[in-house]
């Protein structure tokens, strides 16, 4: 099996005897039997077990606070309110109140949430205008053809922020309130800004450019989406830099959720003053919501979540159970196998076969 | 002047042969003129201008014609259609799921990589024609009067072209003029027909005697012959001269296009055919396409994957349509318009979200496992292309796949039909023993030395094997005392001295060098017959000194004499001398051969040109000098007495004729010279005589003999000499009348027939010589009717049929003679193998049943303990519907005395069954009514021989064992009469062997040597099979593991998806795709040396064992539970949170990838580098393209946004740990499965790679025991299988039996019910 050194001669047509065209290309093959398996399904489980009571731990030291108000305290009047398509204009607010057992330690979370409110359909999705968002001029007053039928309203003027995710926006606001035992209530502040990705704010979620405009200029010759009570450029009354697309409630509305029931991110708790400096204190608060968003005609619920988070995300117990159920699986398959290398494959019967 | 008027005058007749060209187009036929006649006429004078011209044209494509050509052959497949369909319905808005420019990337990556692979593929086409368009050729110009060089492509029909040695020839060219003083030229034909042996051709007959030069610009005469076919041994037509005379035109005038002139110095001939009309053009047809079976049933589960895509798609449009249902009249803020602002009932919706849904599943449709499976075959075919294995160093050549895409067929054969002659034995043709005038000469010494050179054969492997120790054989009687021990490796040239290596490197050396290994050439004479020889030609030499007449001959001497001048004279051999290379050496300058001169002996030509020869020391010349160096070394018999004699080479179109050359030439009587009308032979005291050839009756396969009619130079009596087979020569002999020497003759044939017999049993193949004296009057008689059948235009050849008839006649029987053809290498162990992995085999050749049942003993084929059932239906009596069956024992040392019903004491011989059927028998047994019963008969044997069958039968009954019994059958063959049976079966194998090319043209696999069928199917196509097959089952699962389903019932059946599209589409076609190729390509599941040593595993393949239905859907199956797993761990784990769509697809589709990578890892079964990378290149890829599409562009991709999703989890540790624990959760059960299997119940292949695990010695161990239990279990399972199922159904034997359309009478049903009964009880059922 010498190698053949030349190519022409007798011999010219002679494959080449090396191990890849020979197929005999140094390999690992490995055997799937018991034996050989064993070690490995030990192994995982281990591994998976410890995982899993590393991250039950850790979710552990979690709190969070949920609340449906869609009809809760006074809101009930409210709801109704907004069961008339005719109302929508007309403001409504309502107070709802709820105590915390024991103190939210650390950063807390205020989110909103909603139920059966599908986010993620295939049309809605799509019905938003990426290239609007970022700022082009061009886009402001032509909108693209993915926001139909909100590409314009019923005088022609172009809609911005156009298409139905917008036009959908949540607009409720809440106003939460910390009623100390014998003091006084205190308004628990609420950071609004910061809270969405660095890379939308800054990249994805721009507006127009303005060259010594006011936003408003900006905006001229566009229409407010349908259901807004406010153009764009006026969405944040406090801070004139948090309005147009940049604007955080609508930056954070436009990522869609995933599923029909998601929250999304309100604010987070401003620890600079006291009581709030560690945390949330334990106690009786209040939420004042100015009521605006109609959830009755696709039965949804709306509701507010408080929650602290750790390196791992919320309080959400799937992950370790998950781990700990998946270690105890390959445990019990494991200890199947042993008893059957056991009984039949120990001692290498098969080869006899 | 002169010429100017002549001009005019052809321009004239032009326009009247124009008409009658008109005339004669009706006629089929064309017409060729001379073009130099008009190239001062316009393009449209030209009467040749019709015809098509020399440039060839073999791409499919132009530079404007590709796109729309090749797109329209793409869409002859389904599945391109389908998925052009698909993106198309991205472009309406109403139902769109994607980006409509995106939806197209997967479909136009498709077809623009078939496209690139098509365009490739002939632009090299492209290039080779314009090689050969551009190649030189000498034609004839009328301006410079003299042959200038032109193109290939420029070259005309009708144009006179030079042609020098060693040319090839540019089209079909009429002979019209050779340098050869004979008017002869010769051409190798191999390109076409891969015949080595030189052919001759002649000049067109009135030429024949033209004293000067050939001067085109004389020639004025019409050429009208055939319209272009594709025959290439047909041409008929003839050549009208001005004066009116016509000549006939045969094949012999005809050189075709791609052969190459040899041993002429110079031939001129005009154009008939050119380009893509010439034979050799249209007779190449390109490769053929078959459907494996394995893609067959691909098939059907690709349509299972439609039901189950329209079955999701109709679930969700269905839940869409209930969804929109629940909400009434007032619509949900999120539920968009449609795009054409209407409001959307909720049944419309649910069918425009069938659409949607049929684009955004169309995954489950794998659209890239067309092209996937077309990579892996090309990679396997090249891995088949390089094995070392399969390479045979004698011919240089290896394995070619000619059909490319069923290669995984090799591993499912159950049925191998074989060829006998030149399949399963050498087609070199051994003389061994011959009978002259009833008196047996036995050859022993010849047989002794054929005996050693096997030895000798043997022994030099053996040496070879262990590296370096080689024996040198330099005495023929004692070669073990003169063994030399060469330690040297310098010595390497001189190694090769055994018989066959020595055989493989002259054939090596000068290529072309057919049946000339010295085996055949030498033979040893008896000498008993040399000495009658001897006295023979001494006497006839003493006779002829006295002009006695011969007739005065003892009749067994003249008998002998005339036995040795039918050997040497009676075939088509062509003498050439080894010292004559074939390549005619350019002649040194100054010398100039007068090319007039009177050459009439080969030898005065091997003189005049021996001295150029050895100027030139080419490699063949060492060669041969090594060959003549050893035989004068031998100092054995061989050696003749005229050297030039022994220097001569002959070639024959079949190796026998070649071998009863030599033979004659070991007793003296050699063949010197061969022209078209003479043939000089060298006698021993006679010297050289020429015989007056005046006709050659070619051989045919149904007349089976062939003759030559001479004048004798001794006796000037015109004589034939006829040679047959047996069976058609006894039948010719003259029957004796009642003169004084009718008992001798009567005792001769008898003789001569029971030697026959004997020489038929010992596995040789017979052949009658037998003689005819005409008179003159009697030849006058027959030459006229003869020369009308030649000159005949309709039905020339029953004409030449019925005419060799009527000379063939009251033949003399002289003797006959017994030529061995010897089993090839590692046969009997092939057979042996390939039984072992379950294969039947059955042999059907053309041959004596005598000898294919010797045969079939040779190569282990059939058994001695094995009882055989011998099926003949009597001949003479068939007509009449009566037929009988008789069973015969042929096993010589039987352990049981006969096969009769007494002994019943033969409990194991049970299954041990043998099938010998003849050609005739075969005719009733294919019969429709006898068909079933004759398959069931079959099918209980181990081994079936049909004898004598023609090329028809031999398809016939591969396609009725194919289509009866539904197994996969492959058909292996050499020679023309294989072709219709290699293209019948499934798989058809040519070997490259000597017969021709044609079988190989016709095959998907082309073999140098039979042995290799082992490894090619045990190994390649055990290989090609599995790897195949997991790869397919592999791409279901993958493309089964739909996750966007899942989460329908999230997103309202709305059709979104939290895939990206981006991944979405790309998925398959990028991210998952190269890890499968490498796996499919390259995993190996057992090594290939088990493979061989347990033919067993192949059984696997055979039963589809990687590829049940069932596994089909257990891969479904468990691509649902994947699916399962990869949606909703990490559906849970971000449950309630604030996650976006994107930020939680993104998770999964990398989820996907893992688990998709991780369960490839479980099914490959090696590992290289080349796993490693691709799976690591996978992942590295998606990563990269996600991190680059992520970052890229904030607004490009609307309407999906993911822009800085990719980055975003790299920094959640969330996304680390579901990348742990889904995978892992995924793959449990199928690890789990997997490593049970292994242990508790692991099938044969994985035994078999269990045992490659082991050490070496452990492993012969465990083989050498395995072997006889596993066999004995495998062969006593499949035959308690045929009993139960093949004999139930025909235990009601039918009361009547069709044979031939006719009724049978009773007795014919009886014997048949008789025989059914014994079959029964040899079963063991009755």
């Amino acid at each position: 099996m010498g190698k053949v050194k030349t190519k022409t001669g007798p011999l010219a047509r002679r494959p080449d005897n090396s191990a890849f065209k020979q197929q005999r290309l140094p390999a690992w093959s490995p055997m799937l039997t018991a034996n050989t398996v064993l070690p490995f399904f030990y192994f995982m489980a281990l591994i998976c077990m410890f995982l899993g009571v590393w991250l039950l731990l850790t979710v552990q030291s979690t709190k969070e606070m949920k609340l449906d108000y869609t009809e809760a305290g006074t809101c009930d009047r409210c709801f109704e309110k907004r069961k008339n398509v005719s109302n929508a204009a007309q403001p409504c607010s309502c107070t709802v109140v709820f105590s915390i057992g024991k103190k939210f330690k650390g950063d807390v979370f205020f989110y909103y949430g909603l139920r059966n409110f599908h986010q993620n359909l295939r049309r809605y999705m799509d019905s938003r205008d990426d290239a609007q968002m970022v700022g082009r001029k061009k886009n402001l007053q032509t909108p693209s053809t993915y926001c139909f039928p909100f590409t314009t309203d019923q005088n022609g003027q172009p809609i911005a922020p156009c298409g139905a995710v917008a036009n959908s926006m949540f607009n409720d606001s809440f106003v939460l309130t910390y009623h100390m035992p014998g003091g006084r209530p205190e308004k628990v502040p609420l950071l609004r800004q910061g809270i969405t990705w660095y890379t939308d704010k800054n990249i994805k979620f721009r507006n127009p450019k303005t060259e010594n405009l006011t936003l408003p200029e900006v905006f001229k010759g566009t229409a407010k989406p349908l259901y807004w009570q406010k153009p764009v450029y006026e969405l944040d009354p406090l801070d004139p830099t948090n309005n147009g697309f940049i604007n955080d409630d609508l930056i954070i509305w436009m990522r869609e959720a995933a599923f029909p029931n998601f929250k999304k991110l309100y604010g987070v708790l401003n620890r600079a003053k006291e009581p709030f400096t560690t945390g949330l204190p334990a106690g009786n608060y209040s939420i004042e919501i100015s009521y605006n968003f109609p959830v009755q005609y696709f039965r949804g619920r709306k509701e507010v979540v408080l929650t602290t988070l750790t390196w791992f995300g919320g309080q959400n117990h799937f992950l370790p159970i998950a781990y700990l159920v998946t270690s105890s699986l390959i445990l019990l398959v494991a200890i199947v196998l042993t008893v059957v290398w056991w009984k039949f494959g120990k001692n290498g019967k098969n080869m006899e076969e | 002047m002169a010429r100017d008027g002549e001009d005019a005058g052809m321009v004239k007749a032009a326009k009247v042969k124009r008409q009658r060209k008109k005339k004669t187009k009706e006629n089929k036929t064309r017409t060729v003129h001379a073009n130099i006649l008009y190239d001062n006429a316009k393009g449209e004078e030209n009467p040749n201008r019709h015809y098509a011209n020399n440039k060839i044209k073999t791409t499919k494509y132009t530079l404007l014609s590709f796109l729309p050509k090749n797109l329209f052959e793409q869409f002859h497949r389904f599945a391109n259609v389908y998925f052009v369909f698909i993106a198309l319905l991205n472009f309406v808005p109403v139902v769109n799921a994607f980006q409509p420019e995106l939806a197209l990337a997967p479909v136009v990556f498709i077809l623009s990589v078939t496209a690139i692979k098509d365009l490739w593929e002939d632009y090299r086409r492209h290039r080779s024609d314009k090689e050969i368009n551009h190649m030189d050729c000498l034609v004839y110009s009328r301006v410079e009067r003299r042959y200038v060089e032109k193109y290939w492509k420029e070259v005309r029909v009708g144009d006179f072209i030079r042609l020098r040695c060693n040319e090839i020839l540019p089209a079909d060219v009429l002979l019209l003029t050779s340098s050869d003083p004979d008017r002869l030229c010769h051409i190798e034909t191999a390109t076409l027909d891969g015949e080595t042996n030189l052919k001759q051709r002649q000049v067109v007959r009135s030429f024949f005697d033209l004293d000067c030069d050939f001067d085109p610009t004389k020639y004025n005469s019409i050429i009208e012959c055939e319209k272009p076919n594709n025959d290439l041994n047909r041409f008929r037509g003839y050549i009208i001269h001005r004066s009116g005379r016509r000549d006939a035109l045969y094949k012999e005038n005809l050189l075709l296009r791609g052969c190459t002139i040899r041993n002429t110095e110079e031939a001129v001939g005009i154009v008939i055919y050119a380009g893509h009309e010439t034979k050799a053009m249209l007779n190449n047809n390109g490769p053929r396409y078959k459907r494996s079976k394995l893609e067959r049933q691909m098939n059907v589960d690709v349509f299972w994957c439609v039901i189950i895509l329209l079955v999701m798609c109709l679930f969700a449009a269905v839940g869409h349509g209930l969804w929109m249902f629940q909400y009434g009249d007032k619509r949900p803020v999120f539920d968009v318009l449609s795009p054409e602002g209407t409001d959307l009932s909720p049944i419309m919706s649910a069918i425009y979200l069938f659409l949607t849904m049929i684009i955004v599943f169309q995954v489950l449709i794998p659209i890239s496992l067309f092209v996937s499976i077309e990579i892996v075959k090309i990679c396997q075919v090249f891995f088949i292309h390089q094995d070392m294995d399969l390479y045979d160093e004698e011919t240089d050549s290896h394995l070619q796949c000619r059909a490319l895409n069923i290669t995984e067929d090799l591993g499912q054969m159950q049925y191998i039909f074989s060829d006998k002659t030149g399949t399963l034995t050498e087609n070199k043709m051994v003389f061994r023993r011959c009978t002259v005038a009833g008196v047996e000469y036995s050859h022993d010494a010849n047989a002794r030395r054929l005996a050693m050179y096997q030895e000798m054969d043997s022994e030099e492997e053996e040496c070879t094997s262990h590296g370096g120790t080689l024996p040198r054989r330099d005495s023929v009687t004692s070669h073990q005392s003169a063994r030399v021990v060469l330690r040297s490796q310098s010595t390497k040239s001189h190694r090769r001295t055994g018989s066959r290596a020595e055989a493989k490197r002259a054939s090596i050396l000068s290529k072309h060098t057919a049946f000339s290994s010295p085996m055949e050439k030498d033979i040893t004479p008896d000498p008993q017959l040399l000495d009658k020889v001897n006295e023979c030609s001494s006497q006839m030499d003493f006779m002829r000194f006295h002009s006695q007449p011969m007739s005065q001959l003892p009749s067994d001497l003249s008998d002998i004499i005339d036995f040795f001048i039918a050997l040497t004279i009676c075939n088509t051999v062509v003498v050439s001398s080894p010292n004559q290379p074939r390549q005619k050496v350019k002649l040194s300058e100054g010398y100039a051969p007068p090319l007039k001169s009177p050459v009439k002996t080969i030898e005065d030509f091997i003189k005049r040109f021996t001295p150029s020869r050895l100027t030139s020391g080419s490699n063949s010349s060492s060669s041969s000098s090594l060959i003549t160096n050893r035989s004068s070394n031998r100092g054995c018999s061989s050696i003749l007495s005229s050297p030039s004699a022994e220097k001569l080479r002959y070639e024959a179109e079949s190796p026998d004729e070649a071998a009863l050359v030599y033979a004659a030439r070991a007793y003296k009587c050699s063949l010197v010279g061969r022209l078209p009308d003479q043939v000089t032979v060298e006698l021993p005291h006679l010297g050289k005589l020429s015989f007056e050839l005046l006709h050659t009756l070619g051989f045919d396969s149904t007349r089976k003999r062939m003759s030559v009619v001479v004048r004798h130079p001794l006796t000037d009596q015109i004589t034939v000499y006829t040679k047959g087979a047996d069976s058609v020569i006894m039948d010719l002999i003259k029957p004796p009348n009642t003169g004084e020497n009718s008992h001798s003759v009567c005792f001769i044939v008898y003789r001569t027939q029971n030697y026959l017999n004997l020489y038929a049993a010992d596995g040789l193949r017979t052949l009658c010589i037998a003689k005819k004296v005409l008179t003159k009057e009697e030849y006058a008689c027959w030459l006229q009717r003869h020369l009308e059948a030649e000159t005949a235009i309709q039905g020339r050849e029953e004409l030449l049929f019925e005419s060799a008839l009527r000379l063939e006649t009251n033949l003399h029987l002289l003797g006959a003679t017994g030529i061995e053809d010897r089993l090839q290498d590692g046969v009997p162990e092939t057979i042996a193998s390939l039984r072992k992995a379950g294969l039947q085999i059955w042999v059907l050749t053309g041959d004596k049943q005598e000898t294919a049942v010797n045969i079939a003993y040779a190569c282990k084929l059939l058994e001695p303990e094995e009882e055989i059932l011998t099926l003949n239906a009597d001949s003479q009596v068939n007509d009449t519907g009566h037929c009988f069956i008789n069973e015969n024992d042929y096993s010589a040392d039987h352990i049981y005395p006969s096969s009769s019903p007494s002994s019943s004491s033969v409990p194991f011989m049970v299954h041990r069954l043998g099938l010998v059927i003849d050609g005739r028998t075969l005719a009733y047994a294919l019969d429709k009514s006898l068909e079933d019963k004759f398959l069931a008969v079959a099918r209980s044997c181990r081994s079936v021989l049909c004898c004598r069958s023609t090329p028809l039968q031999k398809s016939m009954v591969v396609k009725l064992v194919r289509n009866k019994l539904k197994v996969m059958t492959l058909a292996i063959g050499d020679g023309a009469n294989d072709v219709s049976m290699i293209q019948v079966a499934d798989v058809g194998v040519g070997i490259s062997g000597q017969e021709g090319m044609q079988a190989v043209m016709a095959s998907d696999f082309a073999l140098p040597r039979f042995r290799y069928l082992q490894k090619l199917l045990l190994v390649h196509g055990h290989w090609c099979y599995s790897r195949l097959a997991n790869m397919i089952l592999y791409f279901f699962y993958k493309n089964a593991v739909t996750l966007i389903f899942w989460y329908q019932f999230y997103c309202g059946f709305s059709g979104s998806a939290m895939i990206d599209q981006w991944y979405l589409i790309f998925f398959n076609l990028m991210f998952s795709a190269f890890p499968q190729l490498i796996t499919g390509t390259l995993d190996k599941d057992v090594s290939a040396e088990t493979l061989q040593q347990l033919p067993q595993l192949y059984i696997s393949g055979q039963n589809s064992e990687e590829y049940k239905p069932y596994m089909f859907w257990m891969n479904m199956i468990d691509a649902f539970y994947q699916s399962l797993v990869c949606f909703f761990i990490p559906y849970f784990a971000y449950a309630d949170s604030d996650v976006d769509l994107f930020t939680w697809g993104t998770p999964i589709t990398t989820l996907a990838l893992f688990t998709i990578l991780l369960h490839l890892g479980i099914e490959t079964k090696t590992w290289t580098w080349m796993n490693w990378l691709s799976i690591s290149f996978s992942i590295a890829l998606f990563f990269t393209v996600a991190l680059c599409y992520n970052a890229s562009c904030p607004t490009c991709y609307s309407p999906s946004n993911p822009y800085w999703t990719m980055q975003r989890l790299l920094q959640d540790p969330l996304f680390y740990f579901l990348c742990v624990i889904t995978p892992v959760t995924a793959l449990l059960p199928r690890y789990f499965y997997r490593a049970c299997q292994g242990t508790l119940f692991p099938s044969p292949v994985q035994v078999g790679r269990q045992l490659d695990k082991l050490p070496a010695e452990t492993r012969r161990n465990i083989l050498s025991l395995s072997r006889t239990k596993y066999v004995n279990h495998i062969e006593q399972a499949k035959h308690h299988y045929h009993n139960l199922f093949v004999f139930q159904p025909y235990i009601n034997v039918p009361d009547t039996i069709t044979v031939m359309g006719h009724r049978q009478p009773l007795e014919c049903n009886l014997v048949l019910l008789v025989f059914y009964v014994k079959v029964f009880w040899i079963l063991g059922l009755v």
